[in-house]
């Protein structure tokens, strides 16, 4: 059985993967060109790996080297590791277009499935093994209480966190052991198990972890920020790389969940060592976040983007919806990022119209679609669409194609306001009074008949 | 006929004071019996009767006439004869034996409605109604019936002006649903959508222990009502499923959907005679869409109005805009050289006198209405019965010695 030390191993390990993120300063690569898959993989390890791999495999789009390069590297890893569904899927999917070496390879997949029978046979057997122990423990526990010897109960009190100890583990070795073969409700479930008989704030961090791991794989949201509140408000001071993951994993929630604020701030508290392929996100939010200077070395890393920050702030339009163009491509093969991408670039571009409006009493139209590469009628459409919303408080002038503010008249508004007031009063004072008469006809009615 | 000899000289008589009208009165009653069955009698006895003096007496007797049935040849004489007396008949006396008059009145519109000719009830009916009310504000039985005769001589002024008295104060629930229902039907005839809505609105809210019949088709009403009216779209009940649809396409704002919908189940409107309604609830919708459009632009071309808002042509468009003008539901110029129209805001400044009057009258009102509020909150709170049953209430709750115990039971 292994102790705390050595588990802890594996366990890291697991967390690197599930965050999936380089912590050296490796440079990603995200620019126009296409996605070198080499480059983007060598940034993630193990299953992360392997489910971006064959993300970007079915989003290629027709892409065929692409394609089959993604799933040769996924294959790889694959045999690296225990999970032979995933190893059918792939080879199926590979459809013997790569050549006689990546041809299903039965055999190995035969050894992994017995050994990992045999695997989870031992661990069951331990687990059990261990939850009689429990039993006994505690039934020698009321004995003790019974005689009421206090030294006793001391040492059975060590004894029963020992035994606890051991299930925790226990729970945590099928957990790990679940996740590795792929079965991942199986792994969540043995984790949350392991939550019952946690004794330190540590254990109940790992658990949390695994548990949020899990749960990102699995596209459990919900359960992620619930876990990873739980971890937050452990008072132990967390470890910098364990803290930073956790808001990692909530930015991540909050993504998949559509909150692109919260989001956004979380993944601006993550220290600059940390991925930043979340940093589009930023892009709708205040202008006030880039001054952040945690952010500024962050986007060190990261030249196209800040170009493109720049851009949006200093208005050039143009240009950064150029940027954005660009960085569509690839970021539709971000496995996170895909089904947000087009919502973002959305909002972005709304932004972006809102804010170029802000400052001016009329706006030229033609000149405006100039500086948003559109044309005068689309970006009509554009506008009309946001006034409706009541984002900008503007009418157009169609005829002259010009834009121009307007101000609502405050005192007009309060005195229609009063009016209608004073009528809706009226109309409902006096359908009250209708109603209270007939409910007092109802009661003189049946009072009359009662007597 | 000596009881009948008798019977006149003492209506006769005693039709000068009030004092003698209610001792005339009991003679009435009492006699009434004898007098049933004796038709010639009676007729050849009012025509020595003034309508308009010997009113009480007159009505005895007219009632009794007309209990039985009537052959047609004689009805329109009776008829002309009802008339005749409804007009002239004098008020106060009406007022002492107001079920008689009332059930006289109906029988009136009946037969009047028996010779199709309801235009001829309409006079006597609307002059009826306001010698019944004690005051303004009070329902009587007699306004639902003659905004029914309203309504099926198509006679909506006549109609209106009933309807214009505010009424607070309520005998029969039944009564003021048909009169909501059918002041909502005159209204909407007369394109008054705001007094509809409100009309009909107290029928559907008004509190009922079970669903009524005249509460159903109020509410289909009301629903396309308020559609014309506001565009609002009120939640509808299950059984109202096509209206809930042309509620959810109004809504939409695309035109040749709700038309779709409207074609599809025109067999349920017809069965409520709501097909016109619905037909003006689609031509709201264009209205509608305009009036969208005037937020978001300043000036906008014919063309493009017609585009938007899916009108056949620019011409169309024009009588559209130009209708709304003339509706006073949108401020804009149209300049037809160049085929714009040019959006304005509301040039109502809220600084004339007019305007000042406008409001004047509103606060007034509103007082007024707060007064009638506090009266009636009085007034319930004096009333036994109210007083008996919180009585009963309290004592559940058993505040101790702090309120005397109110007796269970006011013997009344």
């Amino acid at each position: 059985m292994e102790r705390d030390e050595e588990s802890s191993g594996p366990m890291m390990e697991m967390c690197t993967n599930g965050g999936g993120e380089e912590t050296s300063n490796r440079r990603p690569i995200i620019s126009g060109e296409p996605l070198d898959i080499e480059a983007y993989a060598s940034l993630y390890k193990g299953r992360t790996k392997i489910m971006r791999l064959l993300f970007i495999a079915s989003h290629c789009g027709g892409n065929q080297t692409m394609q089959l390069e993604a799933l040769r590297m996924a294959y790889d890893e694959i045999k690296k590791g225990e999970n032979t569904q995933l190893f059918r899927d792939v080879v199926n999917r590979i459809n013997g277009r790569l050549g006689d070496k990546y041809k299903m390879d039965s055999a190995w997949c035969e050894s992994v499935d017995r050994r990992a029978e045999q695997k989870k046979g031992r661990l069951e057997n331990e687990l059990s093994s261990y939850r009689v122990m429990k039993y006994v423990v505690l039934f020698m526990c009321c004995l003790v209480c019974l005689h009421r010897s206090f030294l006793v109960n001391h040492y059975l009190d060590n004894e029963t966190n020992l035994i606890k100890e051991s299930i925790r583990m226990g729970h945590n070795d099928f957990g790990d052991f679940y996740y590795a073969c792929g079965l991942l409700s199986d792994a969540f479930k043995n984790y949350v198990r392991t939550r019952d008989y946690c004794t330190t704030a540590k254990h109940i961090i790992h658990m949390c972890m695994n548990a949020i791991l899990v749960s990102i794989e699995m596209g459990q949201f919900t359960h992620v920020s619930s876990y990873v509140n739980k971890a937050e408000q452990n008072p132990e001071t967390l470890d910098p790389i364990v803290a930073a993951k956790l808001r990692c994993a909530s930015g991540l929630a909050h993504l998949e969940l559509k909150k692109y604020k919260l989001a956004a701030r979380k993944f601006l508290d993550v220290s600059p060592e940390l991925g930043n392929s979340y940093n589009e996100v930023i892009a709708p939010q205040d202008a006030k976040v880039i001054d952040n200077i945690n952010f500024r070395d962050f986007l060190e890393l990261v030249p196209e983007v800040r170009e493109l920050i720049n851009d949006f702030y200093s208005s050039r339009y143009a240009s950064c919806l150029e940027y954005l163009g660009s960085l569509r491509a690839n970021l539709l093969l971000d496995i996170h990022l895909h089904d947000h991408v087009d919502t973002l670039y959305d909002q972005i571009r709304k932004k972006a119209l809102i804010q170029y409006t802000l400052p001016f009493v009329s706006v030229d139209l033609s000149r405006m679609a100039d500086a948003f590469k559109t044309s005068v009628s689309g970006l009509e459409k554009e506008l009309e669409a946001l006034i409706t919303d009541n984002q900008i408080q503007a009418r157009i002038d169609s005829h002259n194609k010009i834009l121009y503010a307007r101000h609502a008249d405050q005192r007009n508004a309060t005195f229609q306001k009063v009016l209608q007031m004073g009528n809706e009063f009226d109309r409902d004072v006096r359908s009250m009074m209708l109603r209270a008469n007939l409910l007092k006809h109802e009661y003189h009615a049946r009072a009359g008949r009662n007597h | 006929m000596n009881s009948a000899e008798s019977l006149i000289k003492s209506i006769q008589g005693l039709s000068a004071s009030p004092g003698d009208l209610s001792a005339l009165h009991g003679i009435l009653k009492k006699a009434e019996d004898s007098l049933r069955n004796n038709w010639d009698v009676q007729l050849a006895t009012l025509e020595e009767l003034d309508p308009s003096i010997h009113s009480l007496g007159y009505l005895y007797l007219l009632e009794g006439l007309t209990r039985g049935s009537v052959s047609k040849g004689k009805t329109s004489g009776v008829v002309l004869l009802m008339a005749r007396f409804i007009n002239r008949c004098d008020a106060g006396q009406i007022r002492l034996a107001s079920e008689k008059f009332v059930t006289l009145c109906k029988r009136f519109k009946d037969r009047v409605l028996e010779l199709e000719d309801p235009l001829r009830g309409v006079a006597p009916l609307v002059s009826a109604v306001r010698k019944v009310q004690v005051a303004a504000k009070c329902l009587t039985a007699l306004h639902p019936d003659c905004l029914q005769l309203c309504l099926e001589a198509k006679c909506y002024k006549a109609g209106f002006s009933i309807l214009s008295d505010d009424i607070l104060e309520v005998d029969q629930p039944r009564d003021f649903y048909l009169y909501c229902y059918y002041g909502g039907m005159i209204c909407i005839g007369l394109k008054r959508f705001q007094k509809a809505s409100e009309l009909l609105y107290n029928v559907v809210t008004a509190p009922m222990y079970q669903l009524n019949a005249i509460a159903l088709e109020a509410y289909k009403k009301y629903i396309l009502v308020n559609l014309i009216h506001s565009g609002q779209v009120i939640l509808c009940l299950y059984f109202t499923k096509p209206y809930y649809e042309v509620g959810n396409r109004y809504n939409d704002g695309k035109n040749y959907e709700l038309e779709a919908v409207v074609v599809a189940h025109s067999s349920d409107f017809e069965k409520d005679n709501n097909l016109g309604l619905v037909k003006q609830a689609v031509a709201s919708l264009y209205k509608r869409n305009i009036l969208r459009l005037t937020q978001k632009y300043l000036t906008l071309s014919l063309q493009d109005i017609a585009n938007m808002v899916q009108l056949a042509n620019a011409k169309e468009a024009e009588t559209h805009v130009l209708q709304m003008i003339q509706d006073g539901q949108i401020h804009a110029l149209i300049n037809q050289k160049d085929g714009m129209v040019r959006f304005l805001e509301d040039p109502e400044q809220y600084k004339t006198s007019e305007m000042i009057e406008v409001m004047d009258s509103v606060i007034q009102r509103t007082i007024g209405l707060s007064k009638n509020l506090i009266a009636m909150d009085e007034s319930l709170s004096c009333d036994p019965l109210y007083l008996g049953k919180v009585g009963r209430e309290r004592q559940k709750f058993d505040f101790g010695d702090d309120f005397d115990t109110v007796p269970q039971k006011f013997s009344m």
